[in-house]
């Protein structure tokens, strides 16, 4: 009974030691809560909602739209950023045949061995093949570009909170700040080779507005190509890159929970009847 | 087992007789989850978790395995066979996501499992070891979920990784070759990734083996109960099977929608975003948190901002971390109350409910959040309250308090004076 007892002793010393260390913490920091100036944080956006077609348990690809989004990537992004985990052969799933998607792959050039020599060359792509980098190496892609490496797109939007709205709205939002905040915060003034952009964390991003004039693609399908028409599409074009099971994944659930659902309820009922014989008669 | 009233096993046919001579595993098995297991009849839902847990953990380990065929632990191309299981192995990506998520759902219900345990007081004699055991368990969960976290090895997997070894580095003199030799390295690479990976796939079959352990341990005494009154005679109890199997059948259904939902339709709301970037040394993430089942540990940790009598903070996080989850070892002899169950606790409910499970979600919160007032000054009072309310509150109301009136036994908790109900004739005719 004693040993227990102080088992019980050391512990509320123990405890109260503890308490007091934290505590001694809450008031130094209290302390410099009341008395100091916190930087405040620059003030970005959320990204806005715009309703993507598979947004939600039900959402299904807009495959027109996917393949307008590839259309901007090819003519736009892909002059700095890779794709590096999407194959040309999953752009079967984008609504082109088989013959296209080899068509497609044989105009971009994919790093290869020449047959008779051993040495590294370019040959035209392959279906298996994968979107080619832009830069040889990491090194050259920083040389090229102030030194601010262009990230891989394949998972940029499963990369980003929110991903999809903000690639969109990234990609339509750049702007010159406003005098406001530069009167509140000067040190949101965009750098030399910076650019200022309001859902950027810190307001400033190295990446030159790839998207500036209506037109700069021309779309197959007649849609205007409006700055955020096009931002719209390559975001949802994206979103397939980090995910193409996303809308099987969807489709799949359904099913799933309909069964579930149906065996719980009949599970529910068996417990029931199964605890009537041993449950008090309600009076 | 311990019950005189228990059923006995009988073979049915020449081949269970045959099994039964020579191993006795049918035996085996209907003795711990069968009819030969009598319950408590008073169980409420919050007894499903036990089950629960163990069905997540199955679940871990099958797709484990699964994963583990496609998955290369190399920091070359560890990101990359992830992407591959994602995006080239067939069903790959609902494998994947009912790993990640089913470590979620596997800490959620034994969250629920181990404040049960609080709220019921399960840990209380003769219950001991079956809470000891079901610590150690909680232990290997926390040290395997962490190691399965890095294998990706994406951002948050990289700095998690540096981060949870480098408190290591807080030990005084040998904390920094402590570090390095756990790491293989100054900082986390391939050394790293591969031992993670080799202990990710050893673990849980430990955590299983200490599964058997603590479900041997339960049936020493038999299960607690709501009332916290023991087991007085058979009226008292229910064959496990089929009154709780059909229970827990019902619970797991619940449970698996909850899951599926979370797989199916929001399979990265519990994951960050930043781990979907290759991992790299170079660049430092605004923010590195852990996977939300640490979050309140994570605040305990960072709690401590300031040095204490030559005592570095970060020495002191680390102490209060490990000793926040190792303190629950010695719980059973903590809390001295003859009265087990919550209910009959007027004063251990109040900081039950109002101490011990705000600051539980306060550590959460702010476990999650940046470092950065006002949540570190409240993660310094919650984390105060956790270690008054289990160090100190608990012995002493335990000493202090005056329970409320116990019933004189299960039976008369649950039915009162309904014979029939107590021996099971309350059926309608047409069942």
């Amino acid at each position: 009974m004693t040993k227990l007892l102080s088992i019980r002793l050391v512990a509320i010393i123990a405890g109260l030691g503890f308490a007091l260390v934290a505590l001694y913490s809450f008031v130094v920091g209290a302390f410099a809560f009341l008395t100091e100036e916190t930087t405040p944080h620059l003030p970005y956006e959320d990204p806005r909602d715009f309703a993507f077609s598979f947004d939600g348990p039900a959402g299904k690809w807009d495959i027109q739209q996917l393949q307008r989004g590839l259309k901007v990537y090819d003519e736009v992004c892909s002059a700095c950023h890779s794709l590096k985990y999407v194959a040309f052969r999953n752009l079967s799933q984008l609504g082109y045949d088989e013959g296209q998607v080899k068509a497609y792959a044989a105009s971009k050039q994919v790093p290869g061995i020449d047959p008779n020599t051993g040495e590294a060359t370019t040959r035209p792509g392959l279906p298996t093949d994968y979107f080619p980098s832009p830069y040889p190496n990491a090194v050259a892609a920083a040389a090229a570009n102030n030194n601010a490496i262009p990230p891989d797109l394949s998972l940029i939007t499963k990369a980003r909170g929110d991903g999809t709205n903000y690639v969109a709205s990234l990609l339509a939002g750049y702007q010159e700040p406003s005098a406001e905040l530069l009167a509140e915060h000067p040190e949101a003034a965009p750098g030399p080779g910076l650019y200022h952009n309001p859902y950027f964390p810190n307001l400033n991003l190295a990446m030159a507005p790839p998207l500036t004039s209506t037109g700069q693609v021309t779309y197959d399908d007649g849609t205007e190509a409006t700055i955020e028409q096009m931002s719209i599409d390559v975001a949802a074009f994206l979103t397939w890159t980090a995910e193409p099971t996303l809308v099987q994944r969807k489709q799949t659930g359904w099913p799933v929970l309909i069964f579930l659902l149906f065996a719980t309820v009949l599970a529910y009922l068996s417990k029931n009847q199964i605890w009537a014989a041993v449950k008090p008669k309600k009076k | 087992m311990s019950f005189p009233w228990a059923k006995e096993y009988t073979p049915a046919n020449g081949f269970t007789k045959f099994l039964d001579e020579k191993l006795p595993l049918p035996r085996l098995v209907y003795n711990a989850v069968g009819a030969g297991y009598p319950v408590p009849r008073n169980l409420s839902y919050f007894w499903n978790f036990g089950v629960l847990a163990g069905f997540f953990l199955v679940l871990q380990i099958v797709t484990g395995i699964i994963l583990a065929m496609h998955y290369a632990a190399n920091a070359q191309v560890a990101f990359a066979t992830t992407e591959h299981i994602m995006r080239n192995v067939n069903w790959g990506w609902l494998m994947r996501y009912a790993h990640a998520n089913g470590a979620s759902f596997f800490f959620i219900v034994v969250y629920l499992h181990i404040f049960r345990g609080f709220y019921y007081s399960s840990y209380k004699a003769p219950r001991e070891m079956i809470w000891l055991l079901g610590v150690t368990i909680f232990l290997l969960m926390m040290a395997t979920a962490f190691m399965g976290y890095v294998l990706p090895w994406g951002q948050m997997s990289f700095w998690g990784a540096k981060v949870i070894t480098g408190l290591f580095g807080a030990i005084p003199l040998v904390g920094e070759p402590i570090q390095i030799w756990l790491l293989g390295g100054y900082a986390p690479d391939n050394a790293a990734l591969n031992r993670f990976f080799s202990l990710h796939f050893l673990l849980p079959f430990v955590i299983a083996g200490f599964v058997i352990l603590h479900i041997w341990a339960l049936h020493i005494p038999g299960s607690s109960n709501p009332t916290g009154v023991e087991i007085k005679s058979e009226s008292d109890t229910l064959p496990f099977h089929p009154y709780y199997t059909v229970k827990d059948g019902f619970g797991l259904g619940v449970a698996l929608i909850l899951f599926m939902t979370m797989v199916f339709f929001l399979p990265n709301a519990l994951g960050h975003p930043d781990n979907y970037i290759e991992a790299n040394p170079l660049s430092t993430p605004a923010h590195i948190v852990p996977e939300w089942y640490f979050w309140p540990f994570y605040a305990i940790l960072r709690a401590f901002t300031v040095d204490f009598l030559f005592i570095p903070a970060k020495l002191l996080g680390v102490i209060a971390m490990f000793g926040s989850i190792l303190l629950w070892f010695i719980l059973p002899w903590l809390d001295r109350s003859p009265v087990r169950s919550g209910h009959y606790r007027p004063l251990f409910r109040k900081f039950f409910w109002f101490g011990l499970i705000p600051a539980m979600i306060v550590l959460f919160i702010c476990g999650g959040a940046p470092a950065e007032e006002p949540y570190v000054m409240l993660s310094q009072l919650a984390t105060a309250y956790y270690f008054l309310h289990f160090l100190v509150i608990l012995p002493i109301v335990g000493q202090i308090e005056k329970p409320e009136p116990l019933p004189y036994s299960i039976t008369e908790a649950v039915l009162g004076s309904d014979k029939k109900a107590v021996l099971g004739e309350n059926a309608s005719p047409a069942v």
